[in-house]
């Protein structure tokens, strides 16, 4: 990939200042663009292509994660108010939209939450 | 050795000790958590002692873990995120060192025990809290409510973002304890098929021309392994360095 072989101007003669700067542009943008590409697949496989093993066990982890710690705020406050079993019912189906949320953040179906907050 | 998949993760106690009726024995997993410190911390020194301008082998090694955590830490928590650096660094190299001496035959691995890991967790988690509301007080709980949703589902919404939060660090320990776990167990499964394979009687001379099998997924496995206890280390990290950019901008 070298785009100034075919160039007219660089043949022979010394390039001038503006086809130099315009070459510096060029060569600026065609650099980003592969900062950009890099980064993109850098974050797609962090999350895991070719890992479907790793990404199989996040998204579990999340989803068990939800529900047991939603379970264990309902069996606290039951034990605690004694208004057993309706804390464990409530939060348990809380925690069960909680660990699908989780799922699909961090599957990126949904914006992350400091994405999101970011933005507003 | 037997070939029991699970006595790999036994705690023996090498010294003990106990205060005030609590049981603070020196375990084996103590052992290996001081050998990884140790580890780390000569590979730090010894590697870093030179400082060459031009690195060589081993202190390009250290500078390049310093910079693959740095830009972690960067790309997810901004320039402000740094000053955690130490935190997060000491976390990454912890987590892959005690997974990487793990891989040794007949060592301990540390990090497929629940405890440990969500006591790292807990301790990011920790950090994520105290500093979220030591910086910005109350600002922190609008963590728990986002913008655009109407206020009457606040009730809904705010226990709903209150459990997602409060399960990251038991996801965060899960993943990490489970994957070393699982992994650690396979291992041993298919390693104890070539013996027992080798041993059998009925078989004969096939034997051990069958225990060939198992034992390239063995090898095949090993190799898993490494990758699964480097990319476990880098999404623990990941993991970490999200949660903090959460205590530096909970909203903006």
């Amino acid at each position: 990939m070298s785009p100034n072989e075919n160039e007219p101007g660089v043949q022979g003669a010394r390039p001038t200042e503006a086809e130099l700067s315009e070459r510096r542009n060029r060569l600026a943008r065609a650099l980003e663009e592969k900062t950009a590409q890099a980064e993109g697949q850098k974050s797609v496989s962090s999350s895991g292509t070719g890992q479907g093993f790793a990404q199989a066990m996040k998204l579990s982890t999340e989803f068990v994660a939800g529900v047991l710690v939603g379970a264990a705020i309902g069996w606290m406050i039951d034990k605690g108010f004694g208004t057993s079993p309706w804390g464990l019912i409530v939060f348990l189906l809380l925690g069960f939209v909680a660990g699908v949320l989780n799922v699909l953040r961090s599957a990126g179906l949904i914006a992350e939450q400091h994405d999101r907050t970011r933005d507003g | 050795m037997a070939n029991d998949p699970i006595s790999q993760f036994k705690i023996t106690k090498l010294v003990p000790i106990e205060v005030g009726g609590l049981d603070l024995s020196f375990t084996n997993s103590s052992l290996f958590m001081v050998a990884t410190t140790a580890v780390v911390a000569t590979f730090l020194i010894l590697s870093t002692s030179g400082r060459g301008l031009v690195p060589g082998r081993w202190q390009s090694v250290a500078e390049m873990s310093y910079e693959f955590v740095a830009n972690t830490l960067r790309s997810a928590a901004g320039n402000e995120g740094m000053r955690f650096f130490p935190l997060v660094f000491s976390l990454f190299m912890f987590v892959l060192i005690a997974n990487l001496i793990g891989m040794f035959p007949y060592f301990f691995t540390v990090t497929s025990h629940l405890i440990v890991t969500f006591a790292l967790s807990m301790l990011v988690i920790g950090t994520v809290m105290i500093y979220g509301f030591a910086k910005h007080g109350a600002k922190f709980l609008k963590l728990f409510t986002p913008d655009g949703v109407p206020p009457v589902l606040f009730i809904l919404v705010t226990p709903i973002e209150i459990i997602s939060f409060l399960s990251r660090p038991v996801s965060l320990s899960v993943r990490l304890f489970a994957n070393m776990l699982a992994g650690h167990i396979t291992l041993k499964v298919f390693a104890g098929f070539v013996t027992s394979l080798i041993a059998a009687e009925g078989l004969g001379i096939m034997g051990p021309v069958f225990s060939v099998l198992p034992l390239a997924m063995t090898v095949a496995l090993t190799g898993l392994e490494f990758l699964v206890a480097f990319l476990q280390a880098y999404v623990f990290t990941v993991l970490t360095c999200m949660y903090l950019n959460d205590a530096l901008h909970p909203s903006h």
